[in-house]
């Protein structure tokens, strides 16, 4: 089986992130990059049907991203993917999600794919739109926020379990399948020590856009990025006070609805 | 020298340090409230490869060097100083005595086992009278026959009660004082080894420290490292490396209390600002941040240098000396920064303060490193300026 | 380029999600600053019936799908009607809710209908003939303001309670059914069955949620009141290490310094004093609400929102309050 995962190059989670001094972009000196977490997810996924499979079952690693991302693919390497495919092209610095799915979903299908592995959103973007731009490119069904998967008996169909208010939901898909993987359904394994040697010596195939036969940007200039904007600071504890108790618990209610936005 | 760290340098870190900071932290207090030895954690450890840094990978090792096992070192001692102490006796001496010293035999026999880390590896030197110094070694070992049979005891052994493998110097010959020793590989279940008396310590309460005890203990032949005679020599060509594995300990525990230190200035507000705002903690971090990256470029330097090959004896005890008193100002001042609550078991600080101290005392005192350090600076100038 | 709006009506449980009078709110700016109508779209069983429900929003138009193949929510059928909808019809804008199954679908639709996306959206403008959108990134930590370009259905999904909802008011709209074309052979991924949650609550580490106890629960009977709280959210019940050390709760449940380190969208401390080792555990949830006896407690200068009072007073009245929001 091929079994193709996604990944994307991102700051680490706990990175302080900063606008850069032309408000062009997020300050990147200082910034470490990771893995995108929820991909993390998507490689473990990957990895695990390979090892259940057996056989000629094979993980390749896709990565849009600059020329730095090439640790984290080694990462994916070392934790156990077979090859990889690293697109990377100076067109390709910021790239709309549209474009992002399509370029992907070319050079996958170029490759030859099974099924498809990934995170449920980018922690950069937080777009979560490149899966279905790949899926509709591809023809091929989509799975959200997978909490559980597996193959039916015959291995012909994936059954994939969803977290939903208020319960589970159990889908079963056709294959090929993108399937993007949210927290809690596996434990992403470490890149082992033997598994950071072997990855040296596994391939890392780069690829253009003119390698992929585009001759320009494919849904490129549909949008633009006016202004990036600095959280507001984060004022003092506002205190809830009323001369009757319910009535102030009323307002925090209120608040934590209206204000906050959490209810 | 290389200072920045190498993409494969990179990904080892990351994965050390996730290890260390989601696994080893989740068992890391108890462990050492409880001073119960966490098998489970050098299982996984074992896994990863970190029990078989340096050994070749035709006995199932991953063939790094010392750097490697210092990065690892560094990040496990941030936050488990004693977990440290197995990982680094068992890489640096007991694998590499087995590994340079071991017949085919004994290799192809024990080191697919300890690589692994299913066979934890221990180091056993010490006796009562026999510190410092070596030669004073009086654990007798008697030729008969096929074997050996060796009697005496060994003290504060690290891992002792855990050990599968155990590296034992005894002496052969008493007339000769330092030609007289000789290395042997014992194993648990030999007849005539057992365990003594448990050692309570003030710190690094998660590694085991024990008395072994040896009577009319039956060693095969086939188990001397290298040959007889030759265990001074063993014993002193393991040093540079236990001592730049200690070093690497020292240097995670300075780093795991600056980041304590820094962290909690942070939180902590009196007199209506945070404290990392007074002058007096700012300066404290500073000197703290000094002394860090000082003792860091010594520790990698002595590390590259032994990866290269070149003799880095005086370098190693330079790091261990430097690394291991800055160890323990660090952990002071962080404490002091911590104030009242630094002192409970709460924080990590009142664990790393306790765990500092003996990286001062064992694997060669500091008082033994300025003498190896003096030894080789008057010998160069002797060299430079012959008088 | 095409100008009306079209505002997709999420059912579930046979209604209609509140968020749709955000949309509409939301399609008002945008007809505001560029003409057109805003119609609406209603797709699964029981979509008749909730189309009279918004009726009178001032919508030119409602579509209703109501087909079996689309009684239950699949992303390819779903976004097959709605594609197909919007290319015979010549919708410039696609509102939908930034909702688990707008968030699905919106993505697909897009894609289909070859538009562009803006996902996540807080706030909308119409400028100099553009639809500016501002959307958090990197987890909240910023935002941007994002403005479409070019000659493409422009597709929005829209954080609920973030734009005031639409009143009601404007003419009784017409409700027209509308056939889906979907076909079952374009249905591959199919919900089979849902699972309803088992008892039990998230790990802290884990929960989106957390209500937290301190030494003031006095008797581990008393976390009670805290469940109660935490499960309208599918949250976890945490504890300070004095509540733990007193052994009202168990140690899995400690956050802090020698517990969990957690980091969930909202934290409610409920009777617990704010030591710095309790902090350390929780200071970077996003929001916290500290419910205390003593106003001079550390809590207060670590939380967002405070409330001065007998927690065993304030936490049922709470949980009455939201669970009247939730419903």
């Amino acid at each position: 089986m091929k079994i193709i995962v996604l990944l994307k190059r991102v700051p680490d989670t706990e990175a302080k992130i900063l606008i850069n001094q032309e408000g062009t972009g997020i300050r990147k000196d200082g910034v470490k990059f990771v893995i995108n977490t929820y991909d993390e997810y998507g490689i473990e996924e990957g990895l695990k049907l390979k090892e259940k499979l057996g056989g000629d079952s094979k993980v390749t690693v896709f990565c849009l991203g600059p020329e730095e991302s090439t640790e984290v693919i080694r990462t994916a390497l070392a934790m156990g993917a077979d090859d990889a495919v690293h697109i990377c092209d100076p067109a390709l610095e910021s790239p709309a999600p549209f474009t992002t799915s399509a370029v992907l979903a070319k050079a996958i299908k170029d490759e030859g794919f099974d099924i498809i592995f990934c995170g449920k959103q980018g922690i950069d973007d937080d777009t979560a739109q490149v899966q279905g731009g790949i899926a509709e490119a591809l023809g091929i069904p989509q799975v959200n926020i997978a909490s559980s998967f597996e193959l039916s008996e015959d291995g012909s169909r994936a059954l994939i379990g969803r977290r939903i208010e208020g319960g589970n939901e159990k889908i079963e898909s056709a294959l090929p399948v993108i399937v993007t993987c949210d927290k809690g359904i596996n434990e992403p394994r470490y890149a082992s020590l033997p598994g950071i040697m072997k990855a040296k010596k596994k391939e890392i195939r780069t690829r253009t856009l003119a390698d992929l036969g585009f001759d320009e940007m494919p849904a490129a200039g549909r949008s633009k990025i006016l202004k990036w904007l600095p959280l507001p600071k984060g004022g003092e504890c506002r205190m809830v006070e009323a001369e009757e108790v319910s009535d102030a618990v009323k307002e925090l209610a209120r608040l934590l609805r209206e204000e906050a936005k959490i209810i | 020298m290389q200072l920045r760290l190498s993409e494969e340098e990179r990904m080892i870190q990351k994965t050390i340090r996730d290890f260390a900071r989601k696994d080893l932290a989740a068992v890391a207090d108890q462990a050492n409230l409880d001073a119960v030895f966490q098998d489970e954690i050098y299982r996984k450890l074992g896994e990863l490869g970190f029990m078989g840094v340096t050994v070749p990978e035709e006995y199932g090792g991953v063939d790094l060097g010392t750097f490697c096992l210092t990065l690892a070192l560094e990040e496990i001692s941030m936050v488990c100083p004693a977990t440290a102490i197995a990982v680094s006796v068992h890489n640096e001496l007991a694998n590499s005595i087995v590994l340079r010293y071991g017949s085919d035999a004994v290799k192809n026999k024990f080191l697919p086992a300890m690589a692994s880390g299913r066979s934890i590896g221990v180091y056993a030197i010490t006796e009562t009278e026999a510190g410092s110094d070596v030669s004073a070694i009086r654990m007798s070992a008697v030729r008969e026959g096929d074997e050996y049979i060796l009697n005496g005891n060994k003290i504060f052994i690290s891992t002792g009660d855990k050990a599968g493998v155990i590296i034992v110097v005894a002496r052969t010959n008493a007339d000769d004082r330092t030609g007289g020793l000789t290395a042997f590989l014992v194993e648990p279940n030999f007849p005539g080894f057992s365990i003594g008396k448990t050692e309570h310590k003030m710190g690094m309460k998660a590694s085991t420290t024990v008395e072994l005890v040896f009577e009319d203990c039956r060693v095969p032949a086939g188990n001397v490292l290298g040959s007889p005679g030759m265990g001074m020599k063993i014993a002193l060509g393991a040093l540079d490396g236990g001592r730049i594995g200690i070093a690497s300990q020292a240097l995670g525990i300075a780093q795991g209390a600056m980041d304590s230190a820094v962290l909690f200035a942070r939180e902590r507000s009196q007199f209506g600002q945070r404290i990392i705002d007074f002058q007096g903690t700012k300066w404290k971090i500073a000197d703290m941040a000094v002394k860090l990256d000082a003792a860091r470029l010594l520790v990698y330097r002595a590390a590259r240098m032994k990866d290269a090959g070149e003799q880095c004896s005086k370098e190693a005890s330079m790091a261990k000396l430097y690394a291991t008193r800055i160890a323990n100002e660090i952990a002071y001042e962080s404490m002091q920064i911590h104030g009242g609550v630094g002192y409970t078991e709460e924080f990590r600080i009142e664990r790393l303060f306790r765990d500092a101290r003996v990286t001062e005392i064992y694997e060669g005192t500091s008082e033994i490193q300025r003498l190896v350090i003096a030894k080789k600076v008057i010998e160069e100038y002797e060299q430079a300026y012959p008088s | 380029m095409a100008k009306d709006v079209l505002v997709f009506g999420e059912l579930r449980g046979g209604k209609v999600k509140k968020v749709i009078k955000e949309l509409i709110a939301a399609g008002k700016i945008i007809t505001d600053g560029n003409g057109g109508s805003i119609d609406a779209v209603l797709i699964g069983s029981g979509a008749e019936k909730e189309a009279e429900k918004i009726k009178s929003l001032g919508l030119r138009k409602i579509a209703v799908i109501d087909e079996e193949i689309l009684a239950n929510y699949s992303t390819e059928g779903y976004a097959g009607a709605l594609a197909g909808m919007i290319k015979e019809e010549g919708f410039g804008y696609i509102l939908l809710g930034a909702t688990a199954m707008g968030r699905d679908l919106g993505p697909r639709t897009a894609a289909k209908a070859d538009g562009v996306m803006f996902s996540d959206c807080v706030e909308l403008r119409f400028e100099e003939g553009k639809l500016i959108a501002r959307r958090p990134v990197y987890s909240g930590k910023l935002s941007i303001e994002i403005a479409a370009e070019g000659d493409y259905p422009v597709f929005v999904t829209i954080r609920p309670n973030n734009i005031s909802p639409a009143e009601t008011g404007g003419d009784s709209t017409e409700i027209v059914s509308r056939p889906s074309g979907v076909t079952q052979e374009m249905i591959r991924a199919i919900a089979k069955e849902i699972v309803p949650l088992a008892g039990g609550r998230p790990d802290v580490s884990e929960a989106d949620v957390i209500i937290s106890g301190g030494r003031a629960m006095k008797d581990a009977a008393n976390f009670k009141i805290l469940e109660d709280l935490a499960d309208l959210f599918g949250g976890a019940v945490g504890a300070s290490r004095a509540a733990v050390d007193a052994r009202f709760a168990e140690q899995p449940l400690q956050v802090g310094q020698t517990g969990k380190v957690v980091n969930p969208k909202l934290y409610i401390a409920c009777g617990i004093s704010g030591a710095i080792q309790h902090l350390a555990g929780m200071r970077t949830s996003k929001v916290i609400v500290a419910i205390n006896k003593d106003p001079n407690a550390p809590i207060f200068e670590k939380a967002h929102y405070g409330i001065v009072g007998d927690l065993f007073e304030i936490v049922p009245i709470l949980t009455e309050e939201i669970k009247k929001l939730l419903n």
